[in-house]
């Protein structure tokens, strides 16, 4: 926004957009296998792997650990207090929203479709803040992304099923280097209203 | 409800008073009430009261910025390892009551970095008269007004002034320059609160000061009971 690259709904959309098919479509896939049981150990690895900014990295972990916080309060599993225990300081968001997923019940499209709207919907609840965007029309952009959100979700729902085949190799690796450098920018501001 | 779930030793989940390793947690207060009404101050002469005999830590939330927690620093209440800085976003009041998770985790890592600790206070951003504090978060809350920002503010009530364990009525020494009646918020403040107690302090003078660090000394007492 300070950059001028979102000003409103029709550059909201683009931007939600890009994060969609790139941050998006890996988290999707991430939180598919993690529900579909692959080893959440192994997905945090691939999850770094993924994720260059270390800005992002350490805002991934910090969103894992409240995540896993709530999930372990709402749905108590052994699953989830093994990676709780391995990862004390958070295992990637993706990863535990998947494992969430699964000791809630929920299957592999659940868990891609929550990773995929997150992707989305953070920055559209941000630019209400921020720019003062009328919240029907954020609102509005998440809905006119509704069905590229249910294709994204439905090939990283695939790839997580090949992951089980063959290994964490076959996530996607989709990056936005833009996204990778503002965050890194963004961590050295003095003044920040958010943590990412 | 979570302390009906066994959860194998992995991290503690809100308010369990045992530890991981089975130890009991410190006692943790939160200090809330408006921008401005002397909260941060009360935190250090708190700090000031008690450090020599209570093992404490701080946890700021300040709302974009690290200004609180810099405060504490420059006026070195306590070692920095002690004080924890929570950027809260656009809602201070959401951290310390809606989700409380990054205040969670800033009392969690505090007591294990630099524990063992008795008390941690954890003070929340500047905020309005509804803002009060999750009971997953901390044991006991204090909210601090001034007299400055209006006589009126205890009749006015509202969550943070009728319910809080402790009300602190700050500034009193302004309160002939801004034409503020002590008597009367005095009185309207026992109309809402009843039996909770209200100390009236001046940092300048240190009237009540002690009032405040006694207050907090009797939870700990009954904490470790």
């Amino acid at each position: 926004m300070k950059a001028g690259r979102i000003t409103g709904a029709a550059s909201l959309e683009d931007f939600c957009r890009g994060r969609l098919h790139t941050a998006g479509r890996v988290a999707a896939a991430l939180a598919a296998a993690a529900a579909l049981g692959v080893d959440p150990v192994e997905l945090d690895a691939a999850a770094d792997a993924r994720t260059p900014s270390p800005a992002l990295r350490v805002a991934a972990r910090k969103l894992g650990r409240q995540l896993m916080r709530a999930a372990r309060a709402t749905w108590p599993s052994g699953e989830l207090d093994a990676l709780a225990r391995e990862f004390p300081k958070g295992a990637h968001q993706p990863v535990v929203l998947g494992l969430a997923a699964r000791a809630a019940g929920l299957g592999a499209e659940d868990a891609a479709h929550c990773a995929a709207y997150e992707s989305v919907s953070g920055p559209a609840s941000a630019t209400v803040r921020l720019l003062s965007l009328d919240p029907f029309d954020a609102t509005a952009v998440l809905a006119r992304l509704a069905p590229e959100l249910d294709r994204v979700a439905d090939q990283a729902v695939e790839a997580a099923r090949e992951v089980v085949d063959t290994g964490v190799d076959a996530l996607p690796a989709a990056s936005a280097p833009l996204l990778e450098i503002s965050a890194e920018v963004h961590a050295a501001w003095p003044v920040r209203l958010f943590a990412s | 409800m979570h302390l009906d779930h066994s959860h194998e030793g992995a991290s503690a989940v809100s308010a369990d008073a045992r530890r991981p390793d089975g130890s009991r947690r410190a006692l943790r207060i939160g200090l809330g009430g408006p921008v401005g009404s002397g909260k941060t101050a009360t935190v250090a002469a708190l700090c000031q009261a008690l450090r020599d005999e209570l093992s404490l830590a701080v946890v700021t939330n300040d709302i974009y910025t690290r200004e609180d927690a810099e405060f504490l620093l420059r006026e070195a209440v306590l070692p920095p390892e002690r004080i924890t800085a929570v950027e809260t976003g656009a809602c201070p009041h959401t951290a310390i009551r809606d989700d409380i998770s990054a205040n969670l985790e800033a009392v969690e890592d505090l007591e294990d970095e630099v524990g063992p600790l008795d008390l941690i206070l954890v003070e929340s951003g500047g905020d309005n008269l509804t803002a009060t504090f999750s009971k997953g978060l901390v044991d006991a809350q204090i909210f601090v007004i001034d007299v400055a920002g209006g006589d009126d503010i205890p009749r006015k009530g509202g969550p943070g002034v009728t319910t809080a364990d402790l009300l602190v009525v700050n500034k009193t020494d302004l309160a002939p320059y801004v034409g503020s009646d002590l008597a009367r918020m005095a009185a309207d403040a026992k109309a809402q609160r009843a039996e909770l107690p209200v100390v009236f302090q001046s940092l300048r003078s240190g009237t009540g000061v002690a009032d405040v660090a006694g207050w907090v000394r009797a939870q700990h007492a009954a904490w470790t009971a």
